[in-house]
């Protein structure tokens, strides 16, 4: 092997110019690929990262996913039943039970859990209305779980513990209203309640809507304004592990009935759809490195047609067909690896350029390009550019094995 | 030939036959027998069918029908590989254009065989290659590229790589063909030295009646088939 690589060596530096051209064609696509692939995964991931940070990563909500089974249904399993005019039993919305549920979640480890009830409010301030959700918290618990102690833009969570009637609104809904910390607000529930809370704290998550209608108060004022002492109607869990959300959900549906959806699932069309972005972006940029395979098939099928008087003499030697096959897999071996050592380079370069640009999305901070920096990035990249270059090289080098001594030697002489 | 010589090559009824849509048999029904140190000319006019015979006896061609035995073992019943392996272990060839590798030097050329039958280091393997081209009087252009040398001298060196791995069977095919009187003469001495010095054989395919005739035995074709040898008839089977 060491022979052939030696022999595959000689027929490159003997074509200088041709390989560095073929060379250039694989750095080139290397570097594209990386730093496309590199900003395409970035943002994947800061959009990913956004979703598991901004929502919980499984929320226990009071509805079922299948209606409930007719005790028909349950006493014949199997069985063909079919029941008309079923009445309806009107419930009570809510969780039931909430504070069994939660305990029986906090027993899977790994994650923390608490209980939130919601509900629709007005909040009218100097002639404005807006359509407030109301979240109603237990503040003590809320630490870890709730996504907007990490985005808190003035005082903490935990002001709702020393205030009971305070509510945290976002710098948006302050904004519009022209509030300030320490402001009060009255808020109307659609059961005609009505209550006033101060402002003791104000997050901003950059999400313009979010940031304007969500408040978060204590659970307690919430049922109160809904009329629903005791209730609450969503369970929000945070996991260590977000990956095991569906899992997680998953299990924790089947124990206790009630819908739990983790992120994964609620967000499932948005993670389809950046499947199929990045089947398109490995699309385009592997026919950058396509097109630069083809330098690659070109210089070594003109180093197999120019030697097929070595090849027949080789062979005359006693070279195997193998041994032939090598020499020229190798040549498409050396110049993938020559054009991945200067391709990722290339690419870092491109990347950090890259990295400089900042963007405005709409209803969004400002952000920089997020880019990827992580070893697969470059691994995947050098195993496209070595498969393309090798897959180049393959060709021309089948045919320069084929090659029969005889046929060269009879037209040679 | 003395009969005790022992058989190093023997051929019997080889034809080979190009399929086509006019097929041309290019040899017909050959027997070749070669003993240790002889040196066989093969001689006949243009297009007679010599290099032909040539690539089947080196196992280069593969006979239509008939059988190439080398010391003994069918080689026509062995696959690609095996071929190669005993090319590479007991056939040595030399052509008439000389087919070194040009960007290797003359001493990287002899080495190649060397160097894939993979048998010694490296350090010893350029000595011998080395010993080799100074025995053929080109200990002072080793170092050169194939470009930077004479045709007699590419010759000598393409020799020298033939004999590497120490061949048992050195086939050449008018290895004298694109040289000189003198380059000749010293290419034929070799040769004829090789056979009769250093228990191998050589078979070699000539037009110069001068070459041929100082081969032990002829071996005369005539449009694919093996004839005795008219007296007085020059190698190309023209009139003397
Ligand atoms: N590919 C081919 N197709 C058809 N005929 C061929 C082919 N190759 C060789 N021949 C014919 O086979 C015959 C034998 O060719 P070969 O090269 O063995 O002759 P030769 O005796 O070595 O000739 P020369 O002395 O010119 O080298 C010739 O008549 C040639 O025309
Ligand atoms: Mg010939």
């Amino acid at each position: 092997m060491r022979l052939m690589i030696a022999i595959a060596l000689r027929h490159i530096l003997a074509r200088k110019r041709q390989s560095i051209v073929s060379l250039l064609g694989i750095m080139i696509g290397v570097a594209f690929f990386l730093a496309i692939s590199s900003i395409m995964q970035g943002s994947q991931k800061d959009f990913i990262r956004r979703l598991v940070d901004n929502a919980p990563h499984i929320t226990v909500s009071d509805t079922y996913r299948n209606p409930a089974k007719q005790p028909l249904e349950i006493l014949h399993p199997g069985a063909i039943v079919e029941i008309r005019n079923v009445k309806p039993q009107t419930e009570t919305r809510g969780l039931r039970g909430y504070r069994q549920i939660l305990e029986m979640i906090r027993t899977i480890p790994g994650l923390r859990a608490s209980a939130v009830l919601t509900g629709q409010a007005l909040l009218s301030f100097a002639g404005k209305d807006v359509n407030i959700v109301l979240n109603g918290m237990i503040p003590t618990e809320i630490q870890g779980i709730t996504t907007i102690d990490e985005h808190m833009a003035h005082g903490t969570v935990d002001d709702l513990i020393a205030n009971r009637d305070g509510v945290i609104v976002g710098t948006e809904l302050m904004r519009t209203m022209s509030l300030d910390i320490g402001d009060n607000i009255t808020l109307a529930a659609a059961t005609g309640q009505v209550r006033t809370f101060k402002i003791v704290a104000a997050f901003r998550t950059g999400r313009a809507d979010y940031d304007l209608t969500q408040v978060f108060v204590d659970i307690k004022r919430v049922q109160a304004m809904m009329d629903r002492p005791n209730r609450a109607n969503t369970i929000i869990i945070n996991l260590d592990d977000p990956q095991a959300a569906l899992d997680v959900a998953r299990s924790i549906e089947n124990r206790i009935g009630y819908k739990a959806v983790s992120w994964q699932e609620s967000s499932e069309d948005i993670l389809n759809t950046l499947m199929i972005r990045n089947i398109i972006m490995y699309t385009v940029v592997s026919a950058v490195l396509v097109v630069a395979a083809f330098g690659i098939y070109n210089i070594i099928s003109t180093i197999v047609m120019e030697k097929l008087r070595d090849i027949a003499i080789l062979k005359s030697m006693g070279f195997r067909a193998g041994d032939i096959k090598r020499i020229f897999l190798v040549q498409g071996f050396l110049l993938g690896l020559a054009g991945i050592v200067t391709g990722l380079p290339l690419g870092c370069v491109l990347m950090l350029g890259l990295g400089q640009i900042t963007f405005r999305p709409p209803g969004m901070e400002p952000l920089k390009m997020p880019i990827d920096w992580s070893a697969p990035q470059f691994l995947i990249a050098s195993a496209f550019a070595m498969g393309a270059a090798v897959m180049a090289s393959w060709l021309p080098a089948r045919k320069g094995a084929a090659v029969l001594p005889v046929n060269i030697l009879r037209g040679g002489q | 030939m003395s009969a005790a010589t022992p058989l190093l090559l023997e051929a019997e009824h080889l034809t080979r036959t190009l399929e086509g849509d006019i097929p041309v048999t290019l040899v017909r029904d050959a027997s070749v027998t070669v003993g240790i140190g002889e040196f066989v000319s093969v001689t006949g006019p243009s297009g007679s069918g010599k290099s032909s015979l040539l690539y089947l006896l080196g196992l280069l061609d593969t006979p239509t029908s008939g059988i190439v035995k080398i010391e003994g073992v069918d080689a026509t019943a062995l696959d690609e590989n095996s071929c190669a392996a005993l090319r590479l272990e007991k056939l040595g060839f030399v052509f008439q254009s000389h087919f070194l590798l040009p960007e290797f030097t003359a001493l990287e050329n002899v080495m190649l065989p060397m160097r894939h039958l993979g048998q010694y280091p490296d350090k010893i393997i350029q000595e011998k290659a080395f010993a080799l081209l100074d025995d053929l009087g080109l200990g002072d252009h080793a170092r050169k590229h194939p470009k930077q040398l004479s045709g007699g001298q590419s010759q000598r060196v393409a020799i020298a790589r033939a004999l590497a791995n120490d061949p048992l069977l050195i086939l050449a095919d008018e290895p004298t063909g694109n040289l000189d009187s003198a380059s000749s003469a010293l290419v034929q001495g070799i040769l004829k030295d090789l056979a009769h010095g250093h228990d191998r054989a050589v078979i070699a395919v000539t037009h110069d009646p001068a070459f041929a005739a100082q081969a032990d035995r002829r071996i005369h074709i005539i449009d694919g088939a093996i004839v005795t040898p008219p007296e007085g008839v020059s190698p190309d089977g023209n009139e003397a």
